[in-house]
């Protein structure tokens, strides 16, 4: 069977781009399972939000920036509000309680947009129309904005974990709590603003994703799951590992396109997810443990 | 400065304090000396707020801090320095002294000042600044624990078997560290397997027995009379 040499190349591009926002929700989570230890099940459902957020307020102004500012702003701080009331005083619980409680959450918060916002899908403008040549192909511009929006704002957040005081307690706070706490660190507080900043560039996802696939208040799972085959793919608490498993996953499913339709084609990432578990499940893109 | 008053201790159903009081007076080095397991790790925990007292009294510089948030307590100026270190690997030198450099209530220049005086007394810590801590030696990452806590300007360092595992001229280096530190004013509770060094740099002794204080006397006696100790630590 030959495959046209431009669907393979549509498609890695494809890949590229959904794998670049999927990075960007994988990092948010990678970053909070990485200092506190949490499945966040609703990590999804605040990229729904955000979309939400976005749709509305792309509706009401115009203007697809003030969309992704204030749909990471508030998603950023409803966050914050949830970690403090559903998630801290499940600290030093089974681990079971804080995934019964972000599952708990999720359905809430999709009940909530189904409520807010009725059952019918959002559009989100592209704030950036037309397509450019590609090789003998055109390409949308609005895709290769999407994929560099992305990797700005995870560079952004790779800049701040490594430079000034607050990248340094976040990165102490992740690898020993106690200790960190021993050393003035304000540990609970530190992890309120890791969720809030995940929750954050969940929204952002969920904005960019907008003129690409719709808002629903149903898309949340899908992120989640491939957010989640991601994080153990890259490695746990890994956030060099969860971008290059975001690209790599992409890539798979991106091809596996090719051949069956979208909806079966994340099989593959499933399979990735189960192979990687089995032979080494500390992560494909993480060096040997010693 | 520190005072427990008949803490007890808990690690899950087992009663591992069962009523230790001590005092550790300002500027003071004060020696916590026992066999293993007496739990003189324990009680440090214990005042440092990483294990809830089921029952006592934890004072520390007037206040009563029972059960207080170890960060809480840090910002007070009770600074840990445990058994094991807990170094922060995937940080650099610097970085670990940071973490208790950066505090919003030390100036940029008070913050040069304190780094300078620590590469001072610790030059390998200078040399090796860009390193992540993971690289440095079993010896070199204990003198970046303690430097580590002098970086939070302490009034007292509670002190966790610093000489463990070291080879002689370290242990001869952490003698000397202690007694900068005593010159500087700072208290400190030293937990320690090493009898003579303790004898040798505290001012007060307490001999812990089944998670109680079992004997108290002034180093300056015990150092006369050694065989009381034997009789606690089989030594």
């Amino acid at each position: 069977m030959v495959i046209p040499a431009e669907q393979i190349l549509i498609q890695t591009v494809n890949g590229l781009v959904n794998g670049m926002i999927l990075a960007l929700v994988a990092s948010g989570l990678t970053l909070i399972f990485g200092i506190m230890d949490v499945v966040n099940f609703t990590h999804g459902d605040l990229v729904m939000l955000g979309g939400f957020v976005g749709a509305v307020t792309v509706a009401a102004t115009g203007s697809f920036w003030l969309a992704l500012g204030s749909a990471a702003v508030t998603v950023g701080l409803f966050g914050a509000v949830l970690q403090v009331t559903t998630l801290r005083p499940l600290v030093g619980r089974d681990p079971l309680t804080t995934i019964l409680a972000t599952f708990g959450m999720s359905l809430v918060l999709q009940k909530y947009a189904l409520w807010q916002w009725g059952p019918s899908a959002r559009q989100i403008q592209e704030p950036l129309a037309g397509r450019f040549a590609l090789f003998y192909l055109e390409y949308p511009w609005y895709r290769v904005f999407t994929a560099a929006l992305s990797g700005a704002i995870i560079l952004a957040l790779w800049l701040f974990l490594k430079h000034g005081t607050y990248g340094i307690w976040i990165r102490a706070a992740t690898q020993d709590r106690i200790m960190a706490a021993a050393m003035g660190i304000p540990v609970p507080a530190v992890h309120t603003a890791v969720f809030a900043i995940g929750a954050a560039m969940a929204a952002a996802s969920g904005v960019l994703f907008g003129p690409l696939g719709g808002v629903t208040q149903t898309m949340g799972l899908d992120f989640t799951l491939r957010a989640f085959i991601v994080v153990v793919v890259g490695g746990m608490g890994n956030l060099a590992g969860s971008i290059l498993a975001s690209i790599f996953i992409s890539l798979l499913e991106a091809y596996a396109a090719i051949f069956v339709s979208p909806a079966q084609a994340v099989i593959v990432s499933f399979v990735a997810l189960i192979l990687t578990l089995l032979f080494r499940p500390t992560g494909l893109f993480v060096p040997t443990p010693k | 400065m520190l005072a427990l008053e008949e803490l007890h201790a808990h690690y899950g159903k087992s009663h591992v304090l069962h009523g230790v009081s001590l005092r550790v007076g300002r500027g003071e080095v004060v020696g916590l000396l026992g066999r293993n397991g007496v739990g003189k790790s324990t009680t440090l925990k214990a005042v440092m707020g990483l294990v809830r007292p089921s029952a006592g009294r934890v004072v520390f510089d007037g206040r009563d801090v029972t059960g207080a948030s170890p960060h809480h307590l840090a910002r007070l100026g009770l600074a840990w320095v445990p058994e094991d270190r807990r170094i922060f690997r995937v940080l650099s030198v610097l970085e670990n002294l940071r973490t208790g450099l950066d505090r919003p209530a030390v100036s940029p220049a008070r913050r040069a000042e304190l780094l300078e005086k620590v590469y001072a007394c610790f030059p390998v810590l200078a040399e090796r600044r860009r390193q992540p801590g993971g690289t440095l030696s079993g010896g070199e990452q204990q003198m970046l624990a303690i430097a580590r806590a002098m970086m939070l300007e302490p009034k007292l360092i509670l002190l966790d078997e610093p000489t463990e595992g070291l080879m002689p001229r370290m242990v001869a280096q952490i003698r000397e560290i202690v007694r900068l530190l005593h010159r500087d004013g700072v208290a400190i509770l030293l937990v320690e397997q090493n009898v003579p060094l303790t004898l040798e740099v505290a001012d007060r002794v307490y001999v812990m027995e089944k998670g109680v204080v079992r004997h108290h006397a002034p180093a300056a006696e015990l150092r006369q009379a050694p065989a009381v100790l034997r009789q606690y630590l089989g030594v």
